[in-house]
């Protein structure tokens, strides 16, 4: 179990320093400076140069590497040259946002797709199951941005029940959480459904109903433990998807959180602000894996004991 | 191996597909089949077509502004004697035009990400599984960081860098596809190299590019076109995500995430603008993907649903 632990962890710092590198790399190889495309058409190359040396793209590539390493290990990432204050600071706030929209998906997703795909599984081929074939392939086709424009034109525009944008009340979460949620819809209750119809067929729920344990007792305490370990493997790969989605669904809604601080610092191009919400969204992703992966050492006793 | 290693974006593992026993099924059977399958590809044959002869029969025009039909509903007869079936825009462009100019670029997109992608990630894939040993972790390690980024989040960053345009769109999309064909094709490779077939071709003196031109690469096809179909889909949507964004097409290219975006500030007054090329949008989506899950039933007769 330590070796698996250790293992995993190795492998979440590997995936990390990737990463960065990546970025980095992504950032200063890919034709289109930085500085230049920071200033727009206008600039003359010595304000050119003067910001080129201002964000150390004057060094060597290699020394570029080490400093932006260094800065990132120390969680230093300069300052934003649109806000102008911390890039960290900046971020700080909005991740809190994100967080709030993110969970309230997931829980939201988790709430409606259970109880779902349970129904489906147990009747199968019934008008329930059927339903729920159909919902999760809109869940999959429909993409967010336009569903969420649907939501406010329907919602907050025609009935008026609603607020389109913005985040100050509880009201500002509803149509946000369910644009970000419905894909995640589709994809658990397929899961929940098939996992569940697999995990039925197995010798110990025969063996446990055998025994006279009551149905529910024996979906609950004996399916759904074993179900869960797929269902937790992709909640932790969609949950990525979410924060991809965040990106999409922020700039919808106005919500103030990383993914429309990194749209925004796109358009205003402001590249150090753009690298630390790209890099904090991917770790972010990776830590979210990392503890996926932990958690099978409580789920899957065949990791614990072995 | 971990969760972030074996399940790629969209878990889709590598289910080997074997032709159909010639002896249990009669000719005529699989020819309904065919036929089945066939049908199901209608609406995607439609789309094609709307998409190549649509624009020629009601030409686009992105130039012309007439601002005497700004933000007509649909049906209404135009100051020139012309009926917009669809409405007109923000600056009296038709509507009809522009969804079809956008079905254009949502489906060139499509297929031409899908094709670079998948012979990208053929390419890396196959490599990787007849060689093994060290090229194969070092390529598999890249695609592993490469996960470590939501895929629309990866997207966003070489987008930014490299700028809108549509053959742009194509390769930041193929850059961020290529993995899932990748571990296909690897995962295929390694199942089929071993098999007899291989083994003999081997034997009886066949060098590693004729094994690998005339043996293992046909046979492993039919997995990558299920994927590729499922692919267009994903990247159909991620098209019209980046333009939403204003980091895909260049306004002289109407895309339907564009248009879509542009209708946001005139929700109140004109919900056509939004609305409809979404649904366009939709239904794309959805008859790629009907057709993608009947094609895999197809190509693997053990997935078939009763």
């Amino acid at each position: 179990m330590a070796h698996y632990i250790l293992q995993r962890l190795l492998y979440a710092v590997f995936v990390l320093w990737g990463a960065l590198t990546v970025i980095f790399l992504v950032v200063r190889i890919l034709p289109g400076d930085p500085a230049s495309m920071m200033l727009g058409a206008g600039a003359t190359q010595t304000e050119i140069d003067a910001l080129r040396q201002n964000l150390g793209l004057d060094a060597s590539l290699p020394e570029q590497y080490v400093s932006f390493m260094s800065e990132a290990a120390r969680l230093d990432f300069g300052e934003s040259l649109w806000l102008r204050r911390p890039v960290l600071d900046s971020i700080g706030e909005r991740i809190a946002a994100t967080g709030r929209l993110a969970i309230a998906a997931v829980i939201l997703a988790v709430a409606i797709s259970f109880p779902l795909g349970i129904v489906a599984a147990l009747r199968q081929r019934g008008p329930i199951d059927y339903a729920v074939s159909v919902l999760s392939l809109i869940g999959q086709s429909v993409p967010g941005f336009w569903l969420g424009i649907m939501l406010i034109l329907i919602f907050a525009r025609q009935l008026r029940w609603l607020p389109s944008a913005g985040s100050q009340t509880p009201q500002h979460l509803i149509l946000p959480a369910i644009t970000l949620a419905l894909p995640l819809v589709g994809v658990l209750t397929r899961l929940v459904r098939s996992g569940l119809l697999e995990v039925m067929h197995e010798d110990y729920i025969r063996t446990a109903r055998a025994k006279g344990i009551a149905p529910h007792a024996v979906l609950t305490r004996h399916a759904m433990r074993n179900m869960l370990i797929p269902v937790i493997t992709v909640l932790g790969i969609q949950l990525g998807n979410l924060l991809g989605g965040a990106v999409i669904v922020e700039t919808v809604f106005g919500w103030p959180g990383i993914g429309r601080l990194l749209v925004d610092a796109i358009t205003k191009r402001d590249y150090p602000l753009v690298q630390a919400a790209i890099l904090f969204i991917t770790t972010t992703f990776v830590l979210i894996n990392l503890i996926v992966d932990l958690s099978y050492v409580y789920l899957d006793p065949r990791i614990r004991l072995r | 191996m971990s969760a972030i290693t074996t399940a790629a974006d969209e878990q889709i593992d590598y289910i080997p597909l074997t032709e159909s026993d010639p002896g249990t099924r009669s000719r005529g059977k699989r020819r309904k089949r065919q036929i089945r399958l066939v049908l199901w590809g209608v609406p995607i044959i439609v789309f094609i077509l709307i998409a190549i002869f649509g624009p020629m029969i009601v030409p686009y025009d992105s130039v012309t502004v007439r601002t005497g039909d700004r933000l007509k509903s649909p049906g209404t007869v135009l100051r020139d004697g012309s009926t917009a079936w669809l409405g007109t825009d923000q600056v009296g462009r038709d509507m009809l035009a522009q969804v079809l100019q956008g079905a254009r670029i949502s489906l060139l997109v499509g297929a031409a990400t899908v094709v670079l992608a998948g012979l990208i990630g053929m390419f890396v894939g196959v490599i990787a599984g007849y060689r093994g040993g060290f090229l194969d972790s070092l390529l598999m390690r890249l695609a592993d960081i490469q996960l470590a980024f939501p895929s629309i989040i990866f997207a966003i960053m070489i987008a930014a860098v490299i700028g809108p345009s549509v053959v742009n769109v194509i390769i930041t999309l193929a850059i961020t596809r290529w993995v899932v064909f990748a571990r296909i094709s690897r995962a295929a490779v390694l199942s089929v190299k071993e098999q007899e077939f291989v083994t003999a071709a081997r034997a009886i003196g066949a060098d590693a590019p004729r094994q690998l031109t005339r043996h293992i690469v046909p046979s492993i096809i039919a997995p990558l076109i299920v994927i590729a179909t499922v692919e267009i889909g994903l990247v159909i949507i991620a098209e019209a995500s980046l333009s939403f964004l204003g980091l895909g097409t260049p306004p002289s290219q109407p895309s339907w995430g564009q248009t879509i975006a542009q209708g946001r500030d005139y929700l109140n007054n004109a919900w056509w603008i939004s609305t409809i090329p979404g649904i366009a949008l939709c239904l794309v989506v959805i008859s790629v993907g009907v057709f993608g899950d009947r094609l895999r039933d197809y190509l693997d007769p053990r997935m078939q649903k009763g």
